[in-house]
């Protein structure tokens, strides 16, 4: 009698538990969301540095290579897209590093919601810092290279699918590195090959917009390098985080 | 019948957490090997050794930070890697780092973590007032001692729902009261139902001797 009245009163309790959880998954987002983007508010100088490089890099490209319209419109969407990655490694240590520092990961890494959940929070946090204002500037600076006028669209556009890419990949990155005192080269050395996809596909829409052919089939191919790394990307980042504070 | 009754009546003893036949090598250096410990609900479990004797590594391997060379380690009766979500749900880890973000206040580091592992954040003031922080919680962290960073995890204690407390080091920086004050903390929490791992080379002093398990790792420590 006894035992089961004990074990009828156990397992309700159990499966309240679990709704509750699951219930709070939007709920951990968001708090891991606002929690990254309050700091980073406080840090101003993290959202603006990874910025003023992009737009200094690209404005060295006239300086060097010439004034020259025709030239410049070119090589435009390669400069624009090469000075894109290049911003987002810059930044992209920041992401897990400080937490590891002061302890903050392992917390995270002991809290009951599964680990991707806000992974993919401090992700999206580290896109919008860092991405977002990429493709307000870029098409300021495309004006500076002579972009073709067709171009600027497929430019945004490429921008906006290709950028959460590198946020996503390059989190797999910093998560593989950050247990390591002086994981900066390494991690571009990891980092960057994965980027090429995304870069050929970027560039060549670009150009193919330019001679005002369609080029919806490499926004397709990003979209789905997108969406792809969009899925597996948390879960490797929680393996490789679990890995570096071991 | 009877036996039944005093089983479930006597729910305090059974083990929350055990390990069994842990190995654990650190930089090729064996830090313990075949080690197996039970902690029972209403235990007081001190981890003693001299400096890297694998004090915190054994901590850290208890909460399923690091993964043990061997062995295993059991929630209830279930390994923890089989129930990441319930066992999380029951443990609180305070480790040697506070966990502190310098870029928020005393208030918000206190919320976000509280809030992470799903305990109510209404009371964050009260439990600040009772860490004696009372008055820094707009202070940004970065602006706080040491000891008020370390105050700040601390205060989790206060609200934490959960069972098991591994606490690494939990007096480091903390002045005489404050210590008094966790001692009490933790026999409050064992006489609940929990029970509280540490580690820490003070002598507990209001904590009777004879209540505390000791788990010397000195023992294990091959030269």
């Amino acid at each position: 009698m006894n035992l089961q009245n004990f074990s009828l009163k156990t397992e309700p309790v159990s499966i309240i538990v679990n709704e509750k959880i699951k219930s709070s998954y939007r709920r951990t987002f968001m708090l891991v969301l606002k929690r990254d983007l309050t700091i980073a508010m406080r840090h101003r100088d993290d959202i603006i540095n990874p910025l003023v490089f992009f737009v200094i890099v690209i404005t060295l490209f006239p300086l060097g290579v010439g004034p020259e319209a025709q030239t410049l419109s070119l090589i435009a969407p390669g400069i624009i897209w090469v000075a894109a990655l290049l911003a987002t490694l810059l930044s992209l240590d920041r992401l897990f590093k400080s937490d590891h520092q002061d302890g903050s990961l392992e917390q995270m890494l002991l809290s009951p919601q599964p680990i991707f959940i806000w992974v993919l929070a401090k992700i999206c946090a580290h896109w919008l810092i860092t991405g977002l204002p990429l493709i307000f500037i870029a098409p300021l600076l495309g004006v500076l290279l002579h972009l073709n006028e067709q171009s600027y669209v497929a430019l945004m556009l490429t921008l906006l699918l290709g950028t959460p890419v590198l946020s996503l990949l390059g989190a797999v990155g910093v998560a593989l590195t950050v247990g390591i005192k002086k994981g900066g080269v390494l991690l571009s050395l990891l980092v960057l090959p994965l980027y090429i996809p995304v870069l050929i596909f970027a560039t060549s829409a670009i150009n193919t917009a330019s001679i005002g052919l369609p080029y919806s089939g490499q926004l397709a191919f990003i979209a789905a390098l997108f969406f792809g790394s969009l899925t597996f990307a948390p879960f490797a980042v929680g393996a490789a985080l679990k890995v570096s504070t071991n | 019948m009877h036996t039944l009754t005093e089983e479930h009546d006597s729910k305090r003893s059974f083990p929350l957490i055990s390990a069994r036949m842990l190995t654990c090598i650190r930089e090729e250096r064996l830090l313990f090997d075949q080690l197996s410990l039970q902690v029972n609900a209403g235990d007081i479990v001190q981890v003693e050794g001299t400096n890297g004797s694998g004090k915190t590594s054994l901590l850290r391997i208890l909460s399923g930070l690091s993964q043990p060379y061997d062995g295993d380690v059991f929630y209830r009766d279930e390994k923890i890697s089989q129930c990441r979500e319930a066992f999380q749900q029951n443990l609180l880890y305070i480790g040697h780092l506070a966990g502190v973000k310098d870029d928020m206040t005393a208030q918000e580091n206190l919320n976000f973590r509280l809030a992470l592992h799903g305990n109510k954040t209404d009371n964050s003031m009260d439990h600040l007032a009772q860490v004696k922080l009372m008055g820094f919680e707009d202070s940004l962290a970065c602006h706080l001692s040491a000891g008020q960073q370390r105050r700040i995890a601390l205060a989790n204690l206060y609200q934490s729902r959960a069972l098991i407390w591994v606490v690494d080091e939990p007096f480091t920086a903390i002045d005489k009261e404050g210590v008094a004050r966790l001692e009490q903390l933790f026999i409050q929490h064992t006489q609940r139902g929990g029970c509280v791992i540490l580690t820490t080379h003070q002598e507990l002093i209001s904590i009777d001797v004879s209540a505390i398990k000791k788990i010397n790792l000195d023992i294990h420590y091959d030269k």
